[in-house]
């Protein structure tokens, strides 16, 4: 075992200690390694299928089950836009675009340098300010794609003043 | 009323008055206020509050169901009337704080309504507000008022009263009678009668059975549920709680998507403090029955909002539905009789057992009673969340509560029940809003959430859409599902890039078929409902792409930015 592997090992193990929700099962441990390091590398199947008493393929099965489990580490920043029917009627196609072209990405997926990842949402929650988008968790609503433009501006600067307001996703 | 409820209502009014003595801002942080930037809004109050040095109360309350007026920030000083402020930006706090809370003069030309005492200001009252006027607000009552992070501001307001009673004075098969003379309806789409359901498990037996109380709510144009988990939890708590006592089950879990923050942190919060109150564990307020509660996370996946497929996701597992037989009141949870309702349907139980049933269905119609909580959006001027009485036409909530979509702009369709509801055209706006009427309309109420479409869409691309929706989705278990979703949205992609084939509008009729006849739960057998139904009020646009080669909206463009992997 590497060192990093090592090290990775450790911070999964806290993770999967200090959750907060009584029943421990498969989808929780996942949940709450997703939590902590934004991803699910194979260490963490293990670990989850070793304090789970179950096989690594069980858990492989529900990892690769719900869309918002990764298994590489995510970019620095994650911008999502939402696809849903409501933002879409309201002009999400052009923001998802005006956002891949900025990025130079074609579709979802981390840029080069590993500074964004761009993910779609099925629906962040807040139809009533569509179109919707969110930087690092914290939604932006009434979005616009001179808004992403700038959004993706600020997050690719050297020195990012980001970070501002608040996350409303689960990442701490 | 037992001695330990009279003494948390006691300590409770006694710090409200404490509260009441101060001057104190709300501000509005569910999802809808924070996508419009309340966060900054209220940091700004902090940060000026502290510059003036003036002491004032902030606390975040949910959503008032004014979707379209966040930030809205209400500021009270002692004595004087509560006013509400919209579309509130950080650059004009400083003025709402030095006129408001230091000099005690209201910025009349800023407020969009007061309650007590605002007509002398020239403020309209809330409840005069288009918006507000005509709601009933039953599940919503304390919506927007109370910080939902305090358990004794609902227990001032009366909370748990309805706890109180059913444990002192009422019996199990009471709390059943009145829940079925209520005739509640599930909220979560099915409109199942409640009080049917919970006799189903109440005849199981223990010891161990579960409530579980569905808050997935996947469905896109819906956020009534994490609408009330921000707003009210503890209402969706008492709820849960007279269910278990009703059906003499022992453990309640709250099944919430994973990610959304504030719902989920605020229900923890409230199962904390309920378990802190003696509200929650053994010996509920010192009567001989005991319930313990807890939060599930499930992970992205629409199916797990389904019954059977909720329960294996609880269990930790991929969400896929099981076959029923058995059904969940027999065979649910972990092996255990269960029941699953909705939390909207949760959510409406304590002022039924605080009011009687008769009084629940005395408002609504002759088969659904009480009301309906609606989630507006998209092309429409006021969109947010209302709580209108069942039998409202749907003209009379959009137009003159919502204020009808934007000038310049006609109505083309509402999407209604999620993205497997289908469409209802503009001519359909003057049936009533309940079950019954709108399933004979060829719509579903489903979960409340109302899509508003205007001449600007494309039938066909909004169709593709929703089938796009239902292709990602399918959890894959029944082929028929997996294979007929993923064909038919290949079939519609290619009307939408001006490439049909012969017959593929028949094709995908006969793909309807099968899914519908051969798919386990409501996603694949309701797959097909979205094309149906555009088909039944668009031909002239589906003939339009496919024989003429254009869109009459000028929408489709061949180029679909949508996932489009097939996830499983």
């Amino acid at each position: 075992m590497t060192s990093q592997s090592h090290a990775l090992r450790q911070t999964i193990r806290q993770a999967l200690a200090k959750r907060q929700d009584g029943t421990v099962t498969v989808l929780s441990s996942l949940l709450a390694v997703e939590d902590a390091i934004g991803y699910i590398p194979s260490e963490a199947i293990e670990e989850v299928a070793d304090l789970t008493h179950t096989t690594v393929n069980d858990v492989w099965g529900v990892a690769s089950f719900y869309t918002n489990f990764r298994f590489t580490p995510p970019g620095q920043h994650i911008l999502e836009v939402c696809w849903g029917p409501t933002c879409h009627l309201l002009g999400a196609p052009a923001i998802v675009k005006a956002a891949l072209d900025s990025l130079g990405l074609a579709s979802e997926g981390d840029t080069p340098d590993g500074g964004v990842t761009f993910k779609y949402n099925t629906c962040l929650g807040a139809c009533a300010q569509a179109p919707v988008m969110a930087i690092d968790h914290q939604l932006v609503g009434r979005a616009t794609p001179q808004a992403a433009r700038e959004k993706v501006s600020k997050l690719q600067a050297p020195k990012d003043a980001s970070g501002q307001g608040r996350s409303v996703g689960a990442r701490q | 009323m037992t001695q330990a409820y009279a003494a948390l209502k006691h300590s409770a009014q006694e710090r409200e008055r404490l509260r009441e003595a101060q001057p104190r801002i709300r501000v509005g942080t569910a999802l809808c206020g924070l996508a419009a930037g309340a966060g900054e809004v209220e940091e700004a109050f902090r940060k000026e509050l502290q510059a003036k040095g003036r002491g004032a109360m902030v606390s975040e309350v949910g959503c008032l169901g004014l979707c379209y007026a966040e930030p809205l920030v209400d500021i009270t000083i002692p004595g004087g009337p509560r006013v509400f402020y919209g579309n509130v930006t950080p650059d004009q706090v400083a003025e709402l704080v030095q006129s408001h809370v230091v000099n005690g003069r209201p910025v009349a030309q800023r407020a969009l309504a007061a309650l007590g005492g605002g007509p002398a200001l020239g403020i309209p009252d809330l409840h005069d507000l288009p918006m507000m006027k005509g709601q009933v607000r039953v599940a919503l009552r304390n919506a927007g008022h109370i910080d939902p992070t305090d358990i004794d501001q609902y227990i001032a307001a009366g909370g748990y009263a309805a706890l109180d009673k059913a444990l002192s004075e009422m019996t199990p098969q009471q709390v059943t009678e009145q829940v079925t003379a209520s005739g509640l309806r599930g909220r979560g789409g099915a409109a199942f009668p409640t009080g049917t359901k919970w006799r189903f498990i109440a005849g199981s037996p223990g010891p161990v059975k579960y409530i579980l109380c569905n808050c997935e709510e996947g469905d896109p144009g819906a956020f009534n549920d994490k609408g009330i988990l921000e707003s009210d939890p503890h209402t969706l708590v008492e709820g849960m709680i007279l269910a278990g006592y009703a059906t003499g089950a022992s453990n309640g879990i709250i099944f919430i998507r994973h990610g959304h923050e504030g719902p989920i942190e605020r229900s923890r919060a409230a199962l904390r403090h309920a378990y802190q109150a003696g509200l929650l564990g053994k010996n509920i307020l010192g009567s001989s029955f005991s319930f313990e509660a807890q939060v599930s996370l499930v992970g992205e996946s629409y199916v797990s909002g389904e019954e059977t497929a909720l329960m294996e996701a609880v269990e930790g597992k991929r969400a896929m539905p099981r076959y029923r037989p058995p059904f969940p009141a027999a065979v649910g949870a972990w092996g255990k009789p269960s029941n699953i309702n909705n939390i909207k349907t949760l959510s409406y139980v304590p002022e039924i057992i605080a009011k009687g049933g008769a009084w629940f269905a005395g408002i609504g119609t002759e088969r659904s009673k009480g009301t309906a909580i609606l989630c507006l959006s998209g092309s429409i001027r006021r969109p947010g969340m209302m709580e209108v009485p069942m039998g409202m036409t749907l003209r009379h909530a959009l137009e003159e509560m919502a204020g009808g979509v934007p000038e310049g702009r006609h109505l083309k369709l509402l999407q209604t029940g999620g993205p497997l509801g289908g469409v209802l055209t503009a001519d359909k706006l003057d049936i009533a809003m309940d079950f019954d009427a709108m399933a004979r309309a060829g719509a579903i109420l489903g979960s409340g959430g109302i899509i508003v479409a205007d001449d600007t869409t494309c039938a066909v691309d909004l169709t593709r859409l929703l089938v796009a929706f239902c292709q990602y989705e399918s959890c894959g278990k029944c082929f028929p599902c997996r294979l007929g979703t993923t064909h038919m949205l290949e079939i519609l992609e290619r009307i939408c890039r001006f490439q049909a084939q012969p017959g593929d509008i028949d094709l995908m009729r006969d793909i309807g078929k099968s899914m519908a006849v051969g798919s386990l739960c409501g996603h694949g057998q309701l797959g097909f409902n979205p094309v149906q139904s555009a088909l039944n009020s668009f031909a002239d646009e589906f003939a339009a792409h496919i024989q003429d080669k254009r869109c009459l909206a000028g929408v489709c463009t061949g180029e679909y930015l949508t996932p489009q992997r097939s996830r499983r």
